[in-house]
């Protein structure tokens, strides 16, 4: 390109920028790159000047002043002393606790009512097509609204448990409790601590890290114990009886901790106003929960449905003609193929998830949105600070979320060599 | 080459955005509602007595009383208001941003709002402190009993820091239930999802007022905050700010000097008080100094009375909500209101 354009340099005209095939490109990418950077700039100045204008300055200092209000669901430390970025933090947590155990739920839902779908029984395919038409087609917002205003109006108040003949009951012998402020289930409680490791941020149990570290390497010694007998397996035809000893593997040291900790169940009872003990999970998380994981789950049917669809039959029958039954020709040919067609869709369903967590605030669940977008927004009246972080913020997990299932596809879509 | 060019044309762009940038400020509030014909007045999304529509759809209520008395003052009319709805969380920026032109939405008067947030109170209309709202078959006869509640808060307002400064200081916990709006708060409190109502005293009476059994229902005696609700606008037109001030203050400064919407034709014809003559337009031109004509506040009187009369009409004690005047009385019968002197 630069050796021509020297070449012709000697007869360049004006009128070549828009009738020389070899610059009208050129020409055409500036202009719009000029329109587009003009746009860019015009709106970052306007801005600036209105804030002036407004007298307000543009700073986020006020993520170290003290928040001043309560979290009711919080996975790391924080009190009304905690300041206004670490408010961000709780609701960050809060947002990717429930984007992950809808995203699990969403993807299990799916994929059975997917499968269902498409049996052969009419009654179970109907009511799977009923399943998909229904939640698909109505917004996630009053799905949200309508299973919490079941969750709470259809529950008993922790007051009915009272008394000497109550009109409520816990469940599952006296151990959990189904009330209109949540659920309660007993937690896990240990007699000796080993105390935690402070990181700054926050602060990490040494019991919890522990236990982790033992289920992790009890996983892996079982993966390396049935490798060792498919080894054997090959090389001799007899594969070694490994069922007890993979429940040795998995469960013994595991026990032997708990054991050693001082493990036991605190089962929440009913004390002053609320039960208390145990885990709570409150309605808010459940009914936010239940709702995206039905809702999403009823588009991962249709993203399954439309993978199973895209193998063609012969495989099918080549797996039937092998021996295999309907229900291992499944799991063995058919999703593993299909898995090629379903992962792309199925990111853009996690990020979904992901963004529609922030209609919590119409249940009052303590995500990002409500925590940083909601309260400090309102409290410190940094409106353009407060959106920008939240922006950025949404951006950067869905990004990491796309990443990480981009990785997942490259490892399972079709290897050509 | 391509380097270059993109840089030029960066250069090129950001020059001409900046000429484009240039561009001055509109008219002043009081000529663009002029202009618009029609008062934006932010109220909340529905707290009785305060600001809801009644059975015709027309909004009613003690903050709504104070736009009508606007309109009408600039307008001509107190029925040239649009009402916009806000709720705790939309309510600053919709301000903020000039969606509405004023805000009557029982907000209390705060320093960082006042300063940090860039508005301008024009006064308080009601002098209010927090309260709790419990069921009385809880048992509950203090707010010192409170300890391990549920207590369901509006998000976004100052109740929320008030509520747990006051556990803190007092040493209990509670769980903290955040709702939208007063609706939502009262059917999560009717359900029994929280054991406590948290909200100013006077909004605690309007929500009780609206159950089905408000005689089971009790507002403890403990009030935990200072809250002096009123009226605010946006820094920027100080012209603005004084008349929805003095809007305010005639409304006072008329029931003190015995005005009220039966008798103010009477006295509009001219009295032997000269504070109320001017008041009333017929001495002087008070509404001259901030661009209104001299019966701007007869009629800002004549949309629904003296300050007194909005009071006993919307939120008094013959109302379902029956409210006393208390700390709302004149400063001459031992309350706060106060008008300063119309000169």
């Amino acid at each position: 390109m630069a050796t021509t354009s020297e070449n012709q340099a000697g007869s360049f005209r004006l009128g070549m920028l828009i009738y020389d095939t070899r610059y009208r490109s050129m020409t055409i990418q500036v202009v719009f790159m000029f329109l587009f950077m003009a746009g860019a700039v015009w709106l970052i100045d306007n801005t600036i000047t209105n804030l002036s204008a407004l007298g307000k300055d543009f700073n986020f200092g006020f993520l170290d002043v003290r928040a001043g209000y309560d979290i009711n669901q919080r996975l790391i430390e924080y009190t009304n002393d905690s300041s206004h970025g670490r408010a961000w933090a709780v609701g960050l947590l809060n947002t990717l606790l429930l984007a992950l155990f809808s995203c699990v739920t969403a993807t299990v839902i799916g994929v059975i009512a997917g499968v269902l779908r498409l049996s052969k029984n009419w009654i179970i395919s109907q009511l799977m097509n009923l399943y998909v038409e229904m939640f698909r087609n109505v917004p996630v917002l009053l799905w949200i609204v309508i299973i919490f205003a079941v969750l709470t109006e259809a529950t008993p108040a922790p007051n009915a448990f009272r008394g000497e003949n109550p009109t409520a009951s816990m469940l599952f012998f006296d151990t959990v409790a189904i009330t209109n402020r949540g659920v309660y289930v007993p937690g896990p409680l240990f007699t000796q601590s080993l105390g935690a490791i402070n990181l700054g941020v926050i602060s990490v149990s040494i019991n919890f890290l522990l236990i982790s570290a033992v289920v992790i390497g009890s996983i892996y010694a079982n993966i390396r114990l049935r490798r060792h007998a498919s080894a054997v397996q090959e090389a001799t035809g007899d594969r070694p009886v490994t069922w007890w000893k993979s429940l040795l593997i998995l469960f013994a040291p595991l026990i032997a901790v708990l054991a050693a900790l001082g493990f036991h169940l605190d089962y929440p009872t009913l004390q002053g106003f609320n039960f208390q003990g145990g885990s709570y999970m409150r309605n808010s998380f459940t009914a936010m929960w239940l709702a995206l994981s039905v809702y999403t789950g009823a588009f991962i049917a249709e993203n399954v449905r439309a993978g199973i669809l895209a193998i063609s039959k012969g495989q099918t029958e080549a797996a039937f003609a092998l021996g295999l039954r309907p229900n291992r020709t499944m799991n063995l040919v058919i999703l593993p193929q299909a898995l090629r067609v379903i992962i792309p869709p199925l990111i853009s369903q996690y990020l979904n998830i992901t963004k529609n967590t922030s209609l919590g605030i119409a249940v009052g669940y303590m995500d990002m949105r409500s925590t940083l977008g909601g309260i400090t927004l309102n409290q410190t009246g940094r409106e353009l600070e407060c959106m920008l972080l939240l922006m950025v913020t949404y951006l950067t997990a869905s990004l990491i979320i796309s990443g990480a299932m981009n990785v997942y596809n490259n490892s399972v879509k079709l290897k050509e060599r | 080459m391509k380097a270059t060019l993109f840089v030029g044309t960066l250069a090129a762009a950001a020059a001409v955005a900046g000429m484009a940038s240039a561009a001055s400020h509109g008219a002043s509030v009081l000529d663009q509602i002029k202009a618009r014909g029609e008062l934006n007045c932010g109220v909340s999304t529905g707290v009785n007595g305060f600001s809801a529509p009644d059975s015709a759809g027309e909004w009613q209520g003690f903050d709504v009383a104070v736009c009508r008395a606007v309109a009408a003052a600039v307008l001509g009319d107190p029925k040239k208001v649009k009402f916009v709805t806000t709720t705790g969380q939309t309510r600053f920026t919709a301000l903020a941003s000039g969606e509405i032109d004023m805000l009557a939405r029982n907000t209390t008067w705060t320093f960082s709002r006042d300063v940090d947030l860039k508005f301008t109170f024009a006064g308080v209309n009601y002098y209010d402190g927090q309260g709790f709202m419990v069921n009385k078959a809880l048992g509950v006869s203090s707010a010192k009993e409170l300890d391990g509640a549920t207590v369901c808060i509006q998000t976004g307002t100052t109740t929320e820091l008030n509520l747990a400064d006051y556990f803190k200081s007092n040493n209990m916990s509670y769980e903290p239930v955040p709702i939208e709006t007063n609706a939502e708060a009262q059917q999560q409190y009717l359900a029994g999802a929280c054991d406590v109502y948290t909200t100013d005293a006077s909004g605690l009476a309007a929500t009780r007022a609206t159950f089905a059994d408000p005689e089971n229902h009790i507002v403890l005696p403990e009030i935990i905050s200072k809250e002096p609700l009123g009226p605010l606008v946006a820094h920027g037109d100080d012209q603005w700010a004084d008349i929805v001030r003095w809007t305010m203050n005639a409304l006072v400064a008329a029931e003190e000097m015995g005005v009220t919407s039966a008798n103010i034709e009477e006295l509009s014809k001219g009295t032997n008080n000269p504070e109320m003559n001017r008041l009333l337009g017929t001495e002087g031109d008070l509404g001259a100094m901030f661009g209104l004509d001299a019966a701007w506040a007869k009629r800002a009187i004549m949309a629904g009375g003296n300050y007194g009369e909005i009071f006993a009409t919307n939120i008094g004690e013959s109302t379902p909500i029956g409210l006393a005047r208390g700390l709302n009385s004149q400063w001459t019968q031992g309350g706060l209101m106060y008008a300063p002197p119309f000169r």
